[in-house]
């Protein structure tokens, strides 16, 4: 293990090595979010995943911001584990018949100001599951809805950048409750 | 004892039906099979419904045969397999919901995915109105001194799938764990029903997110079946290309969280950036980082190109090259082993009566993985070995996936190294005659079941799709039996059985 400690001390960190330009347009969003999300809200940014129904694709691209690549945690944004907690309700999925209900208990449990971006295809109107005797449709059918993450799974990078569109364009207290 | 092949040939054969045969039995026949089921001599591979037919799908492990046995023209019920079988418990329960077939003696029958929340009863079969009250879920009673109960879910903490697990502990000590699953049921299989193709392919690759790949390879080999289809030799092997990139990330990755669910994020860490890379090299071969999409009826969507190929070969050789770093710091960290071993000990006679596949059971003793025991191709022509240990606890199951993570690195340059030249795809031809097919693919959960009748029309008539989780999941019930409650988390994790796969 020191082994490995010692290594990652002398080596460049992933997140900073000289970035492809991926990458670099990745570094460019995230403190770009941080900055809008400190304006707007005054600190960072927490965020509650809520899985309504999903086929666990978003959630794994979801995990995919925690790694050392993308490392959003460096910018102030977090996941976290109660809805008390968060500013902000990632949902992901069709919402299913028998999810929703929960959906609407931890909508009601988050306290305002709020923001709710549906995240993927599902999240938006159901997708490819919309019309089944058990989904209720999208996330927007259950509760509202400030932004959708298009794609199916939404990368990590796209995932980012709708944060920064929900920052720049939602100020605090237009959606409270 | 009977042999498998024996008891299907009591049946009446119900033509193409492929590749292994299926019969129509009479009652007796299907007791017998559910009395061979429980004492240990055959695996249920899958048990599913339709308005007026139950089948059930059997596999003789030491001789490879597998074949379904049917009743048709059900009026009243079927015998329950799970009275004899628990591993039917689950799927008798989900079959009663879905269609509406009555299990004979059934020893539980409380419904399983339908929370009377539909708005109606039996999607897949007579549909009914919903009765006009459904009685709260009544959980199993646990009796004792000082017991008290913990609920949780169906939201749970972090990013993961929703359930409900009620813990009835002692004190720290668990003394009973009931799941209670459906929560994220979409109607998966309602949806096939008239679905093109197109459609079914695309909606077999969102049963399981993390195992799309491997449904839309079943899925699309059940159809090939039924077709009588052989598909180009480089199409089949850029599918078990993708195939070991699925698991090899999946594998990554967990193995990460079970360390970082016992308080060690070292390892999260550094298997993070693997898995990373090796979803890159996916996007980059594959114009996918999940490889969503990527396999259909006939072949696959897209060639792999020069630039795809050296991708995946650098990414095989990096992780080649840091992996045993982190085994060994996996094998050296005390404190880590103190939370793995001993933890969450599942039986090997448990593992063996549920047929449980993939590192759940390999972990205890069930070397099952259907890449050997069926052999289809290009596993035939790969070297690659199975890992098997018999332990059972986090500590093993963690190993598994580490031997296979050597293994998949393997199998990927072996790939890379032979993939033969040719076409991608064919087309599929107008059968104009209904079909029926079923495959099964190794995922890097377990075996992933499809079987499927293909209407004259060339539309999905029925597909049933079988995680390997319908029969892990209950395993984590006897497995977390008197461990903490605090090592459930880690329990869980080590098997990551699938919701969204179970509940469909
Ligand atoms: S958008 Fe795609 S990845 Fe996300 S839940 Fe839906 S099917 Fe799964």
């Amino acid at each position: 293990m020191r082994k490995l400690l010692f290594e990652s001390m002398i080596r460049v960190p992933l997140t900073e090595r000289a970035p492809s330009r991926s990458d670099a347009a990745m570094e460019e969003l995230a403190s770009a979010v941080d900055n809008a999300a400190r304006r707007h809200l005054g600190r960072s940014l927490s965020i509650r995943a809520v899985d309504a129904g999903s086929c666990n694709g978003c959630e794994l691209e979801m995990h995919a911001l925690s790694n050392a690549f993308y490392d959003i945690e460096r910018f102030g944004i977090r996941f976290v584990a109660s809805p008390r907690h968060a500013d902000v309700l990632m949902v992901t999925g069709p919402v299913t018949r028998n999810m929703r209900e929960a959906l609407e208990r931890t909508y009601n449990a988050t306290p305002g100001p709020k923001w709710v971006v549906a995240l993927g295809g599902c999240a938006r109107d159901g997708g490819c599951f919309a019309g089944s005797y058990a989904v209720v449709g999208g996330v927007s059918a259950v509760i509202p809805v400030d932004l959708h993450i298009p794609g199916c799974p939404p990368s990590p990078a796209d995932i980012l950048k709708g944060l920064l569109a929900l920052l720049e364009h939602v100020t605090m207290g237009t959606h409270a409750s | 004892m009977q042999a498998l092949a024996d008891l299907i040939l009591e049946g009446r054969p119900v033509q193409h039906h492929r590749p292994w045969p299926r019969t129509i039995v009479d009652p007796m026949v299907w007791t017998s099979a559910t009395v061979a089921l429980a004492e240990g001599h055959w695996t249920l591979l899958g048990l599913w419904g339709e308005t007026a037919a139950i089948h059930m799908a059997l596999l003789e492990e030491p001789t490879g045969t597998i074949g379904v046995i049917s009743l048709e023209e059900l009026e009243g019920g079927y015998p329950s397999v799970a009275q004899y079988h628990p591993p039917a418990l689950r799927p008798e329960r989900a079959i009663h919901d879905l269609v509406g077939l009555v299990s004979k003696d059934l020893p539980d029958p409380r419904p399983w995915l339908d929370h009377g929340r539909w708005g109606l009863r039996f999607p897949l079969g007579d549909r009914l109105p919903p009765p006009p009250e459904t009685a709260p879920y009544a959980f199993l009673r646990s009796e004792g001194d000082s017991l008290h109960q913990i609920p949780v879910g169906p939201v749970h903490a972090g990013i993961i799938e929703p359930g409900h697990f009620r813990f009835t502990a002692n004190g720290e000590t668990i003394v009973r764990l009931e799941e209670r699953l459906g929560y994220v049921h979409k109607g998966i299989e309602a949806l096939m029903v008239g679905a093109s193709l197109d459609r079914a392919v695309q909606l077999a690759g969102r049963t399981s997110g993390d195992s799309t790949v491997t449904y839309a390879y079943a899925f699309s080999r059940a159809v090939e079946a039924a077709l009588q289809l052989e598909v180009p030799s480089r199409a089949g092997w850029l599918r078990a290309l993708m195939a070991e990139l699925e698991r090899l990330a999946n594998h990554l990755g967990d193995i990460g969280a079970i360390c970082n669910d016992a308080a060690f994020p070292l390892m999260h860490t550094h298997c993070g950036v693997l898995r990373e890379r090796a979803l890159r090299a996916a996007d980059t071969a594959f114009g996918h980082r999940l490889m969503r999409d990527r396999i259909k009826p006939g072949g696959v969507i897209a060639d792999l190109d020069h630039e795809g190929a050296a991708a995946l070969r650098a990414v095989a050789t990096e992780i080649g090259q840091t992996f045993p770093a982190l085994v060994e710091l996996y094998d050296n960290t005390a404190s880590l082993q103190d939370r793995t071993v001993g933890t969450g000990m599942l039986r090997p006679e448990l593992a063996h009566q549920y047929g449980a596949g993939g590192y759940i059971g390999r972990a205890s003793g069930r070397g099952f993985d259907v890449r050997r025991a069926l052999g289809y191709p290009p596993y035939n022509s790969l070297l690659f070995e199975i890992p098997v240990l018999h332990e059972g606890d986090v500590n093993a199951r963690v190993w598994i996936r580490i031997r296979e993570v050597e293994q998949c690195l393997s199998l990927i340059a072996q790939i890379l190294d032979q993939l033969p030249a040719g076409p991608v795809s064919i087309d599929i031809p107008d059968i104009g005659e209904t079909r029926e097919g079923m495959a099964l693919v190794e995922g890097f959960r377990g075996d992933v079941f499809v079987w499927l009748r293909v209407a004259e029309s060339g539309r999905i008539d029925r597909c049933h799709l079988r995680d390997p989780s319908w029969f892990q999941w209950p395993l984590l019930e006897a497995a977390i039996e008197d461990n903490i409650v605090a090592d459930f988390p880690l329990c869980n994790k080590s098997f990551n059985c699938s919701y969204s796969g179970h509940d469909l």
